[in-house]
């Protein structure tokens, strides 16, 4: 056996068993600036530089996903990201010829291991810490140097078939329409141009948005797109990276130095949306019944409100306009028997019997009263936050769900936003600007500020509220908590007011 | 649940009286014994009393399973595998309740007896599944959800042989049955895999699901449920569009498209590599064919210029729908809201209130001279700010809006979404969802696609005339030609259900040749790879 493990050269291993081939130490070289992370680290190091590491790039990976649940363009990300990285996680290029360069890379190294281990433990943070990973490999791959870049990739082996010169021409006119040009217009650019072609099934994103051409089941791929395929050839082995460590956790050797650690820096690392699942983010003091609904919602979002009015117009929604709003409901403290109560008056239009032959299951499902082992051990779905309402289920033609300010045409949000009382016209102005530069979020705050801005103005000159509790809301049931809050100041003490940040 | 009515229902005789009035009941026996699967016809003393004796005996125990499935069915995770309630066939929550009403009665029950006995192509669609003679996990881990009388709906089932699922089909007799996804170990198992990843989807056919309620704010006709020929033109050109794309762009060969029943079709792409996409390129691919967006109100259409390759022949296949079928037939702009619509879209001003002008004058002016209007005062109003490639580009804008498909995505982009069978009967119409001929599309009649009642009624027909020209022939041949020389006649074959059931052998055989020329072609390199093994353990 030994004399095998001797002549078989180290690099034919799989990358998914490298990172569990036998531990040899090896010293790490670093001959580009981007990794794949395909071999684990095996050098020593000490146990400050492994909590530090960890939360160095933690840090950066918290500050990522933030800018995208605010809804940052990639060059605003850039830019706001920059200073964070030069700080906790530098990485410069090969050609700065800088002494730190192996210290650097080894840090990125190591770090991304340490936290592999923290968030490999369940699907949701493996989830997450694929999405972040991948976000912060994409910044790092857009500002590499192009020739370091072009290297880089080469290592990679990822057998792109290149598309020859006949080809090119024969397919001139169909290609030159995926960058850009008209028929027949400058034909010279797509010879020039770098294509490969592979299966299309290995560029889904390119595919989906028409950014490529296909043909007979290959896409022909540009050379500025195949970012995307080193990207999803980066997720693809990171995910399966990762779920080969949640397996090998268990079996984790070790002498409760590492673990302490390593779950402190998961429990940093929770969802957003994740405290508002049960009763326990509602709000104190108020009563949260079916009846009480109607009054309540001068306190919800538009999406809710928008949600609620089409509710009571057609006494009915669809489904996922029921699925957004019930569990929005519940997120505020809505209870199951009440929910029940809730919707079954809410359908006024329709029987008994169709109401709890084809509904009453949805909403104890939200409820987690019932459905798979996880669903009820889980205690149903979590509300959504606007991250999920802007990316999932764009509502089509009927649909009441989603979110006004990105899925509604500009008259009708202002219709909405003028039964909702906002008549500023600087405000409505703002709103549209928000809304064409894609910031969501801003046009939501912005809406919150109007509408609550005696309040806001009081609660920061009493001191009730610190300007952290005041940032950008990215859920909408914290727009619901808040502008409770806000609005029902009188009635509290000081102390009720505390929320978390 | 069985009849259970002790004596024989007017059906049962029926039956009874259908296989009697055969020429050789023996013979038909044997063959049935032989292998034939589908379209059983039993010996006419066994027709009537032992089924309902047996229906009887059961009856008990019978109960007590469906109760038991039924609560099983609601621990479930209907939520994420069902249709919800807006994408089902039914339009509104009132309509269900009459078709069911009228199903649960002894009638319609004892029809669907029959066409599940006598009509539905057992034998092609297990191989259509399996896709190899012999049952494969292709079949054996399929699911499929049975939808009972008592509207509880079974989901999970799985059977090991076509054999097993014809019988528990003929026990339960669902009014509907959905094809679910292939599943990495047996669906009736699943509660014994503690994770998630153990038992999990790993194939199904590619689908789409083309609905013209969808269609409801561009067609004139009809709406919700209702269709009629002329809307069903918009069916029409969304096939022609897909498949062609499905065919050139995505390489796939074998699709089968099929009739919903009501009022819409679905697409079953079945080629092995579509079975295996996953979710993110079935994503990937409605997202490759979504033009027409849902946004609230305003502008429907919104591509990049200049137009991907897919589009542009897209074009090319509508303009002439949009000429004869749309602007024609549908008149679509004929009120003046819709006609402001229109104008809405027109990017220029000042030719926009020429045409208002012009449009107002004349009141009941059809579409088609509308849309020729744009170009004719395009052409000589002297507007300098008028772009003709903004022109141009607004006009092919309406005309995918007009024309386009629209799909239901999430019938696609899901791998474990569950879609109605082919070959089932729609509860509301009866009509059987039969699969189109691609190549016969411009014939296809949605209205005149044959009906459970109208099969019962064709084959008592062909009993009473055709029947006895096959005995005529049967005395020509003499007495050394024995009733074997005539050739077993199918009852499916007897009824206008012939040429949809033919068409779909025809594709079946297709697809399993291609299926074996690939299995041989892997076991080859298979082969292959185990001497290689062979030699490089040898040192």
């Amino acid at each position: 056996m030994n004399r095998i493990d001797v002549k078989r050269p180290r690099n034919v291993l799989d990358h998914r068993k490298k990172q569990f081939a036998d531990p040899a130490y090896k010293e790490s070289q670093y001959p580009h600036r981007l990794n794949f992370y395909s071999t684990p680290p095996t050098a020593d190091i000490t146990l400050e530089q492994f909590e530090q590491w960890a939360i160095d790039r933690l840090r950066v990976l918290a500050e990522l996903e933030a800018c995208s649940f605010r809804n940052k363009t990639p060059a605003e990300t850039a830019l706001h990201m920059k200073p964070l990285l030069d700080k906790y996680l530098p990485l410069d290029a090969t050609s700065s010829n800088n002494s730190k360069l192996h210290l650097q890379r080894q840090k990125d190294h190591y770090s991304h291991f340490i936290l592999r281990l923290a968030f490999a433990t369940t699907e949701d943070l493996r989830r997450r810490f694929t999405r972040v990973e991948t976000m912060l490999f994409r910044l790092r791959f857009q500002g590499d140097d192009s020739r370091e870049r072009a290297a880089f990739v080469r290592t990679l082996n990822l057998d792109w078939e290149p598309v020859s010169e006949d080809e090119k021409r024969a397919l001139s006119p169909q290609l030159a329409t995926t960058i850009g040009f008209g028929y027949g217009k400058r034909a010279q650019q797509v010879l020039d141009e770098d294509w490969c072609k592979v299966d299309w099934m290995r560029v889904p994103d390119l595919v989906e948005s028409r950014k490529v051409y296909v043909k007979a089941g290959k896409a022909y791929v540009p050379g500025r797109e195949q970012q995307s395929m080193v990207l999803n050839a980066y997720t693809k082995r990171l995910e399966e990276a990762l779920e080969l460590t949640a397996r090998a956790l268990p079996r984790l050797d070790e002498d409760d130095r590492l673990t302490p650690i390593l779950n402190h820096l998961s429990k940093n690392f929770v969802a957003p949306d994740a405290g508002y699942t049960g009763t326990g983010s509602a709000v104190e003091g108020a009563e949260i019944s079916a009846r009480n609904i109607d009054a309540l919602s001068q306190h919800f979002p538009m999406c809710m409100t928008h949600l609620h009015r089409s509710l009571r117009r057609d006494a009915h929604l669809k489904h996922f306009g029921r699925l957004q709003y019930s569990l929005f409901l519940k997120g505020i403290g809505l209870n199951l028997e009440e929910a029940l109560v809730f919707w079954r008056s809410s359908f006024s239009k329709i029987t008994d019997d169709t109401f709890n032959k084809e509904y009453r299951y949805n909403v104890r499902h939200v409820y987690g009263d019932v459905g798979g082992d996880s669903n009820r051990r889980s205690g149903g779905y979590s509300p959504y936050s606007c991250q999920r309402i802007l990316t999932e289920h764009a509502p089509g033609p009927g649909d009441a769900h989603g979110c006004p300010y990105r899925h509604f045409t500009l008259e009708n949000l202002g219709t909405l936003l003028r039964a909702s009382g906002v008549t500023d016209r600087a405000v409505l102005q703002g709103v549209k600007e928000d809304t064409e530069n894609q910031k969501y979020h801003l046009a939501c705050n912005r809406v919150f500020e109007h509408l609550h801005k005696t309040e806001i103005k009081r609660a920061k000159d009493d001191g009730v509220m610190t300007a952290a509790q005041l940032e950008t809301i990215v859920h909408p049931n914290e727009y619901f908590k808040r502008s409770y809050l806000l609005k029902n100041m009188d009635k509290k003490t000081q102390k009720d007011v505390k929320m978390e940040g | 649940m069985p009849h259970s009515d002790p004596s024989p229902s007017p059906m049962e005789e029926e039956v009874a009286a259908v296989a009697g009035s055969s020429p050789q009941p023996e013979e038909d026996f044997v063959m049935v014994e032989a292998g034939e699967v589908q379209g059983v016809v039993e010996k006419p003393t066994t027709a009537a009393e032992p089924a309902s004796a047996q229906a009887k005996a059961d009856e008990d125990t019978e109960v007590e399973i469906q109760q038991e499935k039924k609560t099983e069915v609601k621990l479930e995770d209907l939520f994420a595998g069902m249709d919800s309630d807006d994408d089902d066939e039914f339009p509104s929550s009132s309509k269900p309740q009459e078709s069911r009403s009228a199903d649960t009665s002894d009638a319609s029950f004892e029809l669907l007896r029959i066409y599940y006995q006598r009509f539905f192509p057992w034998r092609y669609m297990f191989q259509w599944l399996n896709h190899s003679p012999v049952p494969t996990n292709d079949f054996k881990h399929r699911e499929f959800s049975l939808w009972l009388h008592n509207d509880a709906v079974m989901r999970y089932q799985s059977y090991n042989t076509s054999d097993l699922f014809r019988k528990d089909v003929m026990r339960l007799m669902p009014r509907r049955i959905e094809i679910g996804p292939v599943y990495t170990a047996d669906p009736r198992d699943r509660k014994m895999f503690r994770t998630s990843t153990a038992f999990q989807p790993i194939a199904k056919e590619l689908c789409f699901d083309i609905d013209l309620t969808d269609y409801d704010d561009i067609r004139t006709c009809c709406d919700k449920a209702n269709i009629c020929n002329k809307c069903w033109q918009f069916t029409t050109m969304a096939i022609k569009v897909l498949d062609t794309a499905l065919r050139e762009d995505f390489g796939y060969n074998h699709i089968m498209w099929v009739y919903s029943g009501r009022r819409g079709v679905h697409a079953w792409v079945c080629d092995k590599k579509a079975r295996a996409l996953n979710d993110q390129q079935r994503k990937a691919i409605t997202g490759y064919f979504e033009v027409v967006s849902g946004k609230q109100g305003g502008k429907k259409v919104n591509i990049r210029r200049p137009l991907h390759p897919h589009l542009s022949r897209s074009l090319d296949i509508l303009k002439d729908h949009f000429l004869k079928d749309v602007l024609a037939v549908q008149d679509p702009w004929q009120t003046p809201e819709k006609a402001e619509a229109l104008l809405q879209q027109i990017p220029d001003t000042e030719l926009r209130e020429a045409l208002r002008k012009k449009w107002e004058a004349s009141p009941g002016r059809a579409s088609t001279s509308k849309w020729a209007d744009i170009d004719a005062l395009a052409q000589t109003s002297a507007s300098s700010a008028l772009d003709s490639k903004d022109l141009l580009d607004a006009k092919q804008d309406i005309v995918l809006e007009h024309t386009y498909p629209r799909l239901d995505a999430a019938v696609s982009q899901k791998l474990n979404h569950l879609l109605k069978s082919p070959f089932v009967i729609h509860p509301g119409t009866g009509r059987i969802c039969v699969p189109i001929d691609k190549d016969r599309l411009d014939e296809f009649d949605p209205l005149d696609v044959p009906t459970l009642q109208g099969l019962v009624k064709e084959i008592d027909e062909w009993v009473e005339t055709d029947g006895a020209a096959a005995m005529a022939a049967v005395d020509v041949a003499g007495p050394g030609g024995s009733s074997q020389d005539v050739k077993h006649v199918q009852d499916w074959e007897k009824t206008s259900l012939k040429p949809y059931i033919e068409y779909f052998r025809s594709f079946v055989t297709a697809l399993m040749k291609d299926e074996r020329a690939a299995t041989v072609k892997r076991e080859r390199e298979e082969d292959g790879d185990v001497e290689i093994k062979v030699e490089s353990m040898d040192f």
